[in-house]
């Protein structure tokens, strides 16, 4: 049913991301899919990564070794931006088209009142496209 | 940056060394991760992720001002003033001086071999279109200013050069009308010109080199790694840190009270409206408003379109007066005060032997000590959004092309107001207020109703460029140079500055507040020293461009 799966991955907050990943390598085993881990990062230095092309090693290892947890064949895709955190839901969108992904599976948080003006990033990704979207929200 | 997807079998070995930028750049090697200092917490769904020192002591400070300038400002304004007025008396010298080697460093520098590099690393490509990035460093770099001293201030010195005396430019050019318009023109186009511009350039420069080349946080204190090393983490960057906090914090939310007041009598001048607290504190809520909405979009889809709208208006306002003005003394003076500036430069310039000293002291100095306060936050914004320019791209858009612009600029409204007066005899322009100068100018010209309405509409978005650019900046800073620290933390900052707006407005105090934050621009005079000093340094150590 699901050949690519995308999952948009903060490296910054990756014990955010635990649950999500755990049920991302269920499902790709379960449907022999491929998974491309997608991440948006500044263009300016970060706590993660002082370049962009830093930041791609990281998800490049990060996603070495989740293949060695489930198996499943992965790639990764790196978009930088001026202003990752204004930009990275329509980043997310673009990606799914570019990926050819045809399930994302992302983690966000529980619904809150802040949302009214600054929505999730899950919910404004699902929103925006049309492909299944998969939220796994995690308790905070 | 856009990869494509790479499939590569996952047996491959991942390198575990930083690479360089795109293409070869030259890495600072230091142990330093940024945030390691920040505090992260999540209160009640709202998430933060601060430096905790430079943000609780410049909170802490900001507060302090506000309260003990709104307390005891009758105590308080003349220590401002006297702080003011020793640092433009004594050392105006040390301003003109300083911003003739900054004018001198990027003019070498576009010309110099290592005006090939690229800002980013040599594969890097940009960001923004030319028009994106030029409407946003304009935007964020003068227009406000432009829109109050486009009429006033070249009027102003026509005035005192052809009455002579000691406030006139160059001991001025007394009883020759055409003689002090060009002295008058001149001197405008000399504090709107190469040296603000270069002023912006050279913190600009600085920041983006030693963030997008070697790697460091996009916050002040990474220009001063050539010369303190690692300390600049500890205690010394963090005083650097909080010094443009302030500067930046207070230069806006002072500008944005007095652009209130300015926009307020606008209103009042077109259409009646009252000239009262409430309009002014509405004024400033709905500029707050928008440009939150601003900085939530962000740089790209907020920053950036209403930089473009504010230059497209600025645009339109600034041909139809040449248009309908007197165009063919536009058009030859355009010519004519680029000459005279060139002509007058080096003595403008001159630190020295001033005998014209009211007026290097009273307008130079003045005008030297409010952009270098406002430099570390027209700079860092700059810096943000100009990575992938060379060096020499960098230097002609943010200096000589602005340059350009403000002698078109000046020439068309103050050249037009100058002719209102001289020729025309029409007295009005001059004798206006310097908040309704600029509209008495166009309601000598047709559809003045239109104009002076795309005028006051101007005033306020130039305040909300202002105001979401500036809210950015601060955030970073006090992020520990994070650009991406949770959404709220920028909202709050626009937040802050539209309250201490109000709160000066309403207790008074906001020209002595606003006196204290040009008076950054000293210690920052001697940071950007230090900046032209890293500038080269930086510079030299990047790999030779090809």
């Amino acid at each position: 049913m699901f050949k690519n799966i995308m999952v948009p991955v903060d490296l910054a907050h990756l014990e955010l991301l635990e649950p999500a990943l755990s049920v991302v390598a269920d499902l790709a085993k379960r449907y022999d899919a491929h998974i491309i881990y997608v991440g948006v990062t500044a263009n300016t230095p970060t706590s993660v990564a002082r370049t962009p092309q830093e930041y791609e090693q990281k998800l490049e290892a990060f996603a070495h070794e989740r293949h060695k947890v489930h198996g499943q064949p992965v790639s990764i895709r790196v978009y930088s931006s001026t202003d990752p955190v204004a930009n990275v839901d329509k980043q997310l969108v673009d990606a799914v088209e570019e990926t050819g992904a045809d399930l994302v599976v992302m983690a966000t948080h529980l619904p809150r009142h802040l949302d009214i003006i600054m929505p999730s990033h899950g919910s404004k990704v699902a929103t925006h496209t049309d492909v299944s979207v998969f939220l796994i929200r995690v308790a905070q | 940056m856009d990869k494509k997807p790479q499939n590569r079998p996952p047996e491959e070995p991942v390198s575990e060394g930083i690479p360089a930028p795109e293409g070869p750049a030259n890495l600072i090697d230091t142990d330093y991760v940024i945030g390691q200092d920040n505090i992260t917490t999540s209160t009640m769904g709202v998430n933060l992720d601060l430096h905790g020192k430079v943000f609780t002591i410049s909170s802490i400070v900001v507060l302090l001002f506000v309260v003990l300038t709104l307390a005891l400002q009758d105590t308080i304004a003349p220590v401002y003033d006297a702080i003011f007025s020793f640092l433009t008396g004594n050392l105006a010298w040390f301003f003109i001086f300083a911003a003739n080697i900054f004018v001198i460093l990027c003019l070498g520098l576009i010309i110099s071999p290592l005006g090939k590099i690229r800002i980013g690393g040599a594969d890097a490509k940009p960001d923004f279109t030319y028009v994106g990035w030029f409407s946003m460093l304009f935007a964020a770099g003068m227009g406000i200013g432009l829109m109050f001293f486009g009429v006033n201030e070249p009027l102003t010195h026509f005035g005192t050069s052809f009455d002579g005396g000691s406030w006139a430019p160059l001991a001025g050019a007394e009883g020759d009308a055409a003689g002090a318009a060009a002295l008058g023109m001149a001197a405008t186009i000399f504090h709107w010109g190469l040296h603000p511009w270069a002023i912006y350039a050279v913190v600009a420069l600085s920041l983006a080199l030693f963030s997008f080349n070697k790697g460091l946080p996009l916050s002040m204190r990474s220009v001063f790694y050539p010369i303190l090393g690692e300390r600049v983490w500890g205690w010394p960057g963090h005083l650097i840190d909080i010094l443009a906090v302030f500067a930046t914090l207070f230069g806006l939310a002072t500008s944005l009270g007095l652009g209130a007041t300015q926009a307020a009598a606008g209103l009042s001048y077109l259409f009646g409206a009252p000239e009262s607290d409430i309009t002014m504190i509405l004024l400033i809520i709905g500029i707050t408003i928008i440009a939150i909405g601003s900085i939530l979009a962000g740089v790209d889809k907020g920053v950036q379109l209403l930089s473009k709208i504010n230059i497209a208006m600025a645009a339109l306002l600034l041909f139809f007066v040449i248009a309908v003005g007197p165009t063919l003394l536009i058009a030859t003076g355009f010519f004519e005060n680029l000459l005279n500036y060139v002509v007058h430069l080096p003595a403008l310039s001159n630190p020295f032997g001033r005998e014209d000293a009211n007026f290097s002291q009273g307008w130079t100095a003045f005008y030297w000590a409010w952009w270098i306060s406002w430099s570390p936050y027209v700079g860092m914004f700059i810096a943000r959004v100009s990575r992938g320019r060379t060096v020499r791209e960098f230097l002609i858009s943010v200096l000589l092309v602005p340059s350009i612009v403000s002698v078109l600029w000046m020439t068309t409204f103050g050249g037009t107001a100058i002719d209102q007066y001289v020729n025309q005899g029409i007295e009005a322009v001059r004798d206006a207020g310097v908040d309704l100068q600029l509209f008495i100018m166009l309601e000598q010209l047709p559809l003045s109703q239109i104009t002076s309405f795309i005028a006051i509409l101007l005033v306020i978005i130039f305040f909300v460029t202002s105001s979401d650019s500036g809210s950015l900046v601060i955030d970073s800073i006090t992020a520990g140079g994070k650009v991406d620290a949770p959404k709220p933390q920028r909202v709050f900052w626009a937040i802050i500055e539209g309250a201490i707006a109000i709160a000066l407005l309403l207790g008074g105090g906001l020209t002595a507040l606003q006196t204290m934050a040009v008076s950054t621009g000293f210690p920052f005079t001697i940071i950007l020293l230090v900046a032209c000093y890293a500038i080269i340094k930086g510079l030299m150590s990047e790999p030779k461009a090809v």
